[in-house]
């Protein structure tokens, strides 16, 4: 009931205030009457029920990712330490 | 901004296994020192099936402990309701128009599917808005709209209404089975049986009616609230801000899906509510009668309302549920699927006896789907 899908806006029919989205490559028709903000083609929008429910903010969905990187990195550098120190403190070296 | 954003990030990004792996490490790391278990809610029957799909009970600290909640629209609507749904199907003149699961919940005579083999006309649609079309391509028939749905789909049953009244369209009327988190989510923190220590937020709900909702559980209750989206990184990320919160002594409400998440909410899909709907109480399945927690046509909207203008036909009496069936139980969040006699032999998803294995939202439907992990 609640999953809406992530979009991308292709087409705007301002008569009728809809849109066509990209949802993974199905091209499908949304309306705009619950929009608050203005979209154009290319954003992201929130596709539910046949509306869209809201715009992606893109900058916050990219920093998300960075951070995703950052903390995939640290780990792995954590491992990298973890995996060296086990080496060095090997007894039977 | 340094890299464009694909259309495949919003997807796979959100979904990394290596990102779960980092934040389950994080976790275990923040929880080193913590005695004891936290109870988190998920709210929202979505965030429960992203969590049984991707295994996280099996994955995550065991000092954390998953209680599902109440927040799918099948699974708490009462058997009065479903039987409503089925009497006003079965009028001559009418063709019953719903969404999702709604046409497999059992009521006490039976599910919409049963009616609709006894020759009712009752149909799924992607949208509200393919009721438009229905009514044109049958003007001697009146579309009965049986709207449910948490504060996700309301405003599009709104859009709806709107549409009919802009373009004067005699046959749609509306069956309004529309309810609200903040309210049920009350109910829960004051019973005194309640385990919960923090909420996983529900996603889509906020992105219409915002986080500034969920304000009085830490404030008055104590308890956290990360409002998450509904890809697994969402939900261990919103994990991990939950668990800091616990390890800072704190409670607070934070949006881990700001991508989508505002404090103020979407104020066009507010105003439309406001505009059409009064709040009045709701018997949620389980819980019981719910002050506030529902939504009906304003009164000058009343030749809208089927209720209204069926009044004759739609049954008047409580409806028991069946002894054996514990969703309640499971609905106010002290009982888990397993934890129930019928699940999985008598109660299956061919064959539900409760509302909460029949909904893809529902807890037995996930537990039963994915359950073989646990």
């Amino acid at each position: 009931m609640c999953l809406s899908i992530p979009s991308k806006i292709k087409s705007i029919d301002t008569e009728m205030n809809t849109c066509v989205v990209d949802t993974m490559g199905v091209e499908r028709s949304a309306s705009l009457d619950l929009i608050d903000q203005d979209v154009k083609i290319g954003d992201y929008v929130l596709i539910h029920i046949g509306f869209a429910m809201n715009k992606i903010d893109e900058e916050d969905a990219l920093e998300s990712l960075k951070v995703y990187q950052e903390i995939i990195d640290k780990m792995e550098e954590n491992d990298r330490l973890a995996t060296i120190e086990e080496a060095e403190n090997c007894s039977n070296r | 901004m340094e890299k464009e954003l694909q259309l495949k990030d919003l997807y796979d990004g959100f979904r990394d296994a290596k990102v779960i792996k980092a934040y389950k490490k994080l976790i275990d790391e923040d929880l080193k020192d913590y005695d004891g278990t936290i109870n988190i809610m998920e709210v929202c029957g979505g965030h429960t099936h992203t969590i049984m799909k991707y295994g996280i009970p099996q994955l995550i600290n065991k000092k954390i402990n998953f209680i599902h909640g109440p927040g799918c629209p099948v699974c708490v609507m009462p058997k009065d309701r479903i039987d409503s749904a089925y009497e006003l199907s079965l009028q001559k003149d009418v063709i019953l128009v719903t969404l999702g699961d709604m046409i497999k919940v059992p009521g006490s005579k039976g599910s919409l599917q049963k009616a609709r083999s006894e020759g009712a006309d009752v149909r799924f649609v992607y949208s509200p808005m393919d009721c438009l079309k229905i009514a044109d391509e049958n003007k001697d028939k009146t579309i009965v709209f049986f709207a449910i749905g948490f504060e996700t789909t309301t405003p599009m049953t709104c859009a709806l209404l709107e549409q009919v009244i802009k373009q004067n369209i005699k046959n749609i009327l509306f069956h309004i089975n529309h309810i609200t988190v903040p309210e049920v989510m009350r109910v829960l923190v004051q019973n005194s049986d309640c385990k919960i220590n923090a909420f996983l937020g529900p996603s889509h709900v906020s992105v219409i009616s915002g986080s500034k909702i969920y304000e009085e559980f830490p404030r008055d209750y104590n308890k956290p609230v990360v409002v998450s989206g509904f890809e697994p990184v969402d939900v261990m990320q919103s994990i991990s801000m939950i668990v800091k919160q616990f390890k800072e002594k704190r409670a607070n409400l934070e949006v881990e899906y700001k991508r989508l998440v505002s404090y103020e909410g979407n104020l066009k899909a507010q105003e439309l509510i406001n505009k059409y709907f009064k709040k009045v109480p709701f018997k949620f399945r389980g819980v019981g009668e719910v002050e506030n927690s529902g939504y009906e046509l304003k009164d000058e909207y009343s030749k809208y309302n089927a209720k209204i203008v069926y009044k004759d036909i739609l049954p008047t009496q409580e409806v028991k549920e069946n002894k054996a069936c514990k969703c309640p139980e499971i609905l106010m969040g002290v009982a888990k699927p397993t934890d129930c006699k019928i699940f999985g032999n008598v109660c299956t998803p061919t064959n539900p006896v409760g509302s909460c294995m029949v909904s893809s939202e529902g807890a037995c439907s996930a537990y039963y789907k994915y359950g073989n992990l646990l």
